[in-house]
Parts: structure tokens; sequence; C-alpha cells
């Protein structure tokens, strides 16, 4: 079989999988955050946390949940890793120094899972899979629980309520999150991938060299790690370690976890809106951006463009054997899609037209198809700002799912919007301008750019991945990429939750002959259109000077 | 607005304990077990003896620089080479002048001990893979190693490539990923045949 035909079908099969997942678990996804009855687990679990599971929230105590728990996140996970030393199975690593402690923090806690740390000569066990892994639960539930809020916004009518925070999350968790990470951690210690407690297995080669054979819970957290697009390898080699993808099957099966959830919430989103429809529209979208991504960044690596990779014939500089380019590009575009950031290449060695298009992938927002829950309502923020746009056109005051768009609900959208690209902007130009943050730059020139460029792109956008060529465990990245996440994860989240509010408050009106049908090819066309010139606009003068100075 | 944070914040404290002894601990431990009893070999790491004695994991590349009895193994960006404690890529980009003259050294090193054209090296020769402990190579490196190899035991090339297709390993499910090449098993495997 030929690398085309293999590298297309395996793409198809991720395709087929997807479509055969997204109605059961979309509708069951539905279920859950709908369902008026409490499992018996669950009612024990809010005992301890002392809510009371039929009390709604308002937007800004929702919000205020989101914060608070976000908060409390960071100072655990902080004091977790400072006081490593004292806990088991620390496999005598000290504790992890203060900024870089706070960096790690903000980053799992946001869902990012930037690595600044190398986690086999940093990270204990307990605080990998006691402190790290539970942010990737918590995490990934309260994206889908400020999702479902939103979507609760349009549902609504004349209400200020949009459920309870709590029970959102522990539902997603208790009901989706763990559930799934069982079955998928199951096929990935079936595959191969490592799952013990040991502190290191020490071997000598056939040349007769010592070799540490690492040791750790490792598929377990690989599982949810994929599912809650979170990232954050146990090792510093994430997704192209052996022992956390051992095979191509293990890799394809990655692929799909990370897909998944972000997927099938579209599905979510037109069942509780009552409008299948409207959910196929945005998933078409999502479809599209990341079919075309995935198209150029495998052309670009097939055709290994730049002067290194011609030398050795292929682009095979970062990727593992068992894999190839086919199966690595795949994987590059839906990490960088989903905000997930797990890596089974290292794209600081692709070329430079498909780091360009990585980098693209992320300015987009995160919606192709996002991260868990972010995806969702990134892509119904930009579905606002088309049927404005379009209104505009027209000169109709725009509506959306039978709620009219008011100036209120475009200053929240354009916010949201304007967040992202302000941070990463500014964040690296700051960085830009002064020699210490430059020196951390392993390659120069354009490359050199867009080590920087990536890495506020990933931070802002919590996606988590890296160009690695940047040192970036010092002071100042550690401080300014953390800072970088908590705003590029909690300023969007208010104003969606503000949205959600504004929403819900809302009555509903009827559809009239005016109004513009959200469901059809012009729309998806339309939000495509909006999507890439937002993105474009704002980023093409730096890309520029990075990626595209360098692939051209 | 601060108020409602602070009011939030014990509960969260609560969740953060309760969702830690979930997922943090209950979760790892209950499929640590599972993985133990079921599948113990692969859930520890797949580990391969020989003469009684541990030599390494099937899952995790070696160094075998310098000894061309053995099949060569990719570059290694892991520390000092094939060091689990230290797994990574290069991550130099695609002009870097560092990168270029790696490939020119080893295109020239690969030409040296394998007598291959210069132009047909394989490509994974001379670049280093993403986790730095790559297992495998591509079936056009070990089909270049193998006169070599041959010549070193003294044993026949077609013995040599008979152990090569044994631990030549094709796409999974028939089209996923790329055919490889396993080195430990093939080298451990050429060692055995030696010294019978």
């Amino acid at each position: 079989m030929s690398d085309t035909t293999a590298g297309l079908l395996q793409a198809g099969a991720l395709i087929a999988a997807l479509a055969l997942c997204w109605r059961p678990l979309g509708d069951y996804m539905a279920r859950v955050v709908t369902s008026e009855k409490d499992l018996r687990v669950e009612r024990g679990i809010y005992r301890v946390i002392g809510v009371d599971s039929k009390s709604d929230q308002r937007w800004s105590v929702y919000a205020a949940s989101v914060v608070a728990f976000a908060f409390v996140g960071v100072v655990v996970l902080y004091v977790i890793q400072r006081v490593q030393a004292h806990l088991p199975l620390s496999l005598g690593f000290k504790g992890v120094d203060p900024a870089l402690a706070f960096n790690t923090a903000a980053s799992f806690v946001t869902n990012t899972n930037w690595q600044a740390y190398s986690g086999e000569s940093t990270m204990g066990h307990v605080a990998q899979m006691a402190g790290l892994a539970v942010q990737n639960f918590i995490s990934a539930a309260v994206g889908i629980a400020v999702a479902v809020a939103l979507i609760r916004g349009f549902v609504r009518s004349r209400s200020d309520r949009l459920g309870n925070f709590w029970v959102d999350t522990i539902r997603i968790i208790i009901r989706v999150l763990l559930p799934l990470s069982v079955l998928a951690a199951i096929a990935l210690i079936l595959m191969g991938a490592i799952q013990n407690f040991s502190t290191g297995t020490d071997v000598t080669t056939l040349l007769g060299h010592h070799q540490t054979i690492t040791g750790g819970p490792v598929a377990s957290q690989e599982a949810i790690k994929e599912l809650g697009t979170n990232g954050g390898g146990f090792y510093n080699a994430n997704s192209a370690h052996p022992f956390e993808n051992p095979t191509a099957l293990s890799n394809w099966f990655e692929n799909f976890l990370l897909l998944l959830i972000p997927v099938a919430l579209t599905r979510t989103f037109g069942t509780m809106v009552g409008d299948r429809r409207q959910g196929i529209a945005l998933v078409s979208v999502m479809a599209a951006l990341w079919g075309t991504l995935v198209v150029a960044v495998t052309t670009f690596e097939v055709h290994h463009h730049g002067t290194a990779l011609q030398a050795a014939g292929a682009a095979m500089e970062g990727k593992e054997t068992r894999f190839g380019e086919w199966a690595s590009a795949l994987f590059a575009v839906s990490t960088t899609g989903t905000s997930t950031g797990a890596v089974n290449s290292f794209h600081s060695s692709f070329t430079g037209l498909g780091g360009g298009a990585l980098i693209l992938n992320m300015g987009l927002g995160e919606i192709s198809p996002g991260g868990v829950g972010s995806g969702i309502y990134g892509i119904l923020v930009l579905a606002i700002m088309t049927v404005f746009v379009a209104g505009l056109m027209v000169g109709r005051t725009p509506e959306y799912l039978h709620k009219k768009i008011t100036g209120r609900e475009i200053k929240l959208v354009s916010l949201y919007i304007l967040t992202m690209p302000v941070i990463v902007l500014v964040g690296t130009g700051i960085a830009m301008s002064f020699a210490t943050p430059r020196a951390s730059m392993l390659n120069a020139g354009p490359h050199g750019l867009s080590e920087v460029l990536y890495s506020f792109m990933s931070a802002t956008n919590n996606n988590g991945s890296a160009f690695a060529g940047l040192s970036a465990n010092t002071p100042f990245y550690n401080v300014a990429l953390g800072i970088a996440m908590l705003l590029g994860r909690i300023l969007p989240m208010l104003f969606v939750l503000g949205l959600a509010g504004s929403l819900g408050q809302q009555q509903k009106i009827p559809k009239t002959p005016g109004t513009l049908p959200t469901h059809g090819p012009l729309f998806i066309g339309m939000l495509i259109g909006v999507a890439v010139i937002v993105a474009g606009l704002t980023f093409f003068p730096v890309l520029a000077l990075g990626p595209l100075a360098e692939g051209l | 607005m601060l108020t409602s944070v602070l009011r939030q914040l014990w509960p969260s404290v609560r969740a953060m304990l309760v969702l830690t002894v979930l997922v943090g601990i209950a979760y790892p431990l209950v499929l640590t077990g599972f993985a133990q009893v079921v599948v113990h070999d692969k859930a520890n790491g797949s580990l391969i003896k020989q003469d009684g004695k541990l030599v390494g994991s099937s899952l995790i590349g070696q160094s075998f620089d310098g000894k061309p009895q053995y099949f060569q193994s990719r570059p290694s960006a892991a520390g000092a080479g094939y060091d689990p404690l230290a797994s990574g890529a290069s991550n130099l980009g695609p002009e870097s002048p560092v990168l270029i003259k790696a490939i020119k050294d080893r295109r020239a090193a690969a030409v040296k001990l394998d007598g291959t054209a210069p132009a047909d090296v394989a490509p994974d020769a001379l670049e280093a893979s993403g986790s730095g402990l790559d297992p495998d190579i591509s079936p056009l490196y070990a089909s270049q190693q193998v006169d070599r190899v041959a010549r070193e035991r003294g044993m026949t090339v077609a013995a040599v490539r008979a152990l090569v297709a044994r631990y030549t390993y094709g796409r999974s499910l028939g089209f996923l990923g790329e055919p490889h090449v396993n080195v430990l098993q093939l080298n451990l495997a050429l060692d055995r045949a030696t010294n019978q």
C-alpha cells in the first residue's frame, strides 16, 4: 500500500469513527446536563461540597464559581509541586521552583498544559496523578460547563438563571469524563502504554551502558490528557514517547480521543436548542477548517520544503518512524485545532509553511474543532459576529436562535474576540523588545520569531503545544506565559457567561421571513469567512515576518 | 463580584479534595491494578531479558554507536543519546545551520560505514526522532545496513535479511502509520544467532 493510500485511509477512518460517535455521545451529554435526577454518588459529592443541586445560579454567581474554583486549583497545584519532595513516590525530585510551579499550576488549571518542565526529571508520580491529572479532569469539565451555560442562555427565555456550576462540573466528570477515560485507558494499556508505580528500572544495554527504564501511571493520564484536550505529557516527549504512544494504532486512537468530545458537543448543542441542523452547521465549519489544514500541513510535510529537510530527503526530523509524515501531520493539526497541545512529533522542526499553518490554526481561536467546551463557545461567539455582519449588510436587526443580537451582546462578543490577539501580540512584542527573553530562542531569524509567537499563541489559546526550540523555563517566560494563560482562559469565559446571562433574559422572538437561516450553506460559508478574515487580518503581519518569511 | 467569589471559595476547596481522591487517587490505582493483573509485561514497559538479565525495553531504543556488528539506531536528541530521563527532540528548524551540518556529518558517517551512495542514505539515518527514544528504523535504512552487519558477523546476507524480515512490522491494521524495524529486538536476535 502506498503512503498516500494509507494516509488517506487513516484520515478517512478517523472521520468515520467521529461521525459514528457524534450522535450517541452528543445526545448522551445533552441528557447528562439537562437531567433532573442526581446519581447517588453525585448526591454524596454535593453534600461534601455543600451545594444544593436544585439551586440555579445567576450568570454572575456561575462566573464567580468558575473564578473561585480556578483560584483554588492554582493554589493547590502550586503547593503540591512546592512540597513534592515530602510526598510519596517523589522519585527523589525536589520541590519545583516558584516561577515554574506557578507557570505549571496556571497551565493545568486553564486546560493549557504548556510544559516548561520535563516530566521525567521534574515531577514525581503523586504530583503527576494527584496534582496535574486532577486538573486534566476539572479544567475539561469546567470548559464544558461554561459552554452548557451559554447554550442555556439561548434555550431559556426571560430567565436570569443559567444552571448550577457545581452540578454541571460534577456531572460531566462523573458521567462523561471518568467513564470514557476508564475505557480509553484500558484500550491504551492493552496497546502497550505503561501503567505502574515503578520508580525506574536500571538495565544494562547491549553496549554495556546503563539505561533507566522509567515507570509511572501513564495510560490513565494519557486517556484524560487526550479526551479532555489537555495535552500535558507524562514525559517531555509527550505523545511521541513510546510509553505514552507505543504503536501507530494507539496514535490513531489518541488522535480520535482528542477530537471526540469537541466534535460531539455540536450535537449536544443542536439537541439542547431543539434544532439539530444548527449543530450540523457548526460541525461543518469545524470540519472544513480542520480538513483544509490537514491537507495543507500534510502537503507541506510530504514535500519537505526547507534546506535541511531537502538535504535529508524527508521531513522526519522530530518525527517517529512508526508514525511517519502523514500520521504526524494529522495529529499536529488535530492537536493545534483542539487546544490540546499533545504532540506526537515536534512542530519546531516542521517545514516553515507547515509550522506556520499550525500557528494559524491556533490563531483561528481554537474552533477547528476547538477544546472541550471552549471550541463550541468559541464558534458560537463567531456565529453571533457572523449574523451581526450579515445584519449590517442588509440593514436588519441581527438575530440568532430566536434571540435578538443587541449592542450589549456585540460588545461582549467583540471583547471575547479581541482578548486573545491583544494578549498574543502584546506579549510577543514585549518578549521581542528585551534581550533576556530573546536569548531564549534556539533558532535565529524568522524561526526565532515563530518560536516566541508560537509560545504566546499557544499559552493564550490554552493550547499548550510548543515550538520547543524556545527555552521557556526562565523567570520571564514562566511568569509572562502563566499570566497569558490565566487571562486567555478566564476573561473569555467571563464574557461568554455575561453573554449567556444577557441572552437568557431576553424573550424569544418568532422567526420571520427576514430571519437569516443559520443552518444552510450560505451561513456556513459566511461563518468560515468571518473566522478566517478575523484571524487572517489579526495575524497576517506577524506570520509574514515569521513562518512565511522562512517558508517562502 | 468579589464577595460572590469569596463565597464560592469554601465549596471550591471541598470540591478539590473530593475530586483529588476520586480522579487523582482512586482512578489511577484501579487502572494500575487492572493493568498489573491483565497485561503485566506490557504495563511494566515491555522489558526484555537475555540470558536472565534485563537488557532493555522493546519500546525504548538504544544506541549502538561505534559497534558495526549491530544495526544502528536513528540519531537521538535525548540527553547523550537514548536517555529515557531526558526524552525529546532537537527542535531545530528546517533552515537551521546546526541541523544542516548534522545531516551532512551523519550522511558522511553512513556512507563510510555502509558504502551507501550519498544521495541514497535513508532520511531516518540523518534526522533525529521526536522522542529521542525511537525504537525503530525504516525498512530502507535496515536494508542499507544488511551487508555490513553480515560481513562483521561472518553471517550470510540471506540469514541477516531473514532476521530483518522477522522484526519488520507492517502498518498497524494494514493502514496506520509506517512499516518499521525494531532495532533492539533485531540486534538481540543477531547475538543469539551468532552465539549458537
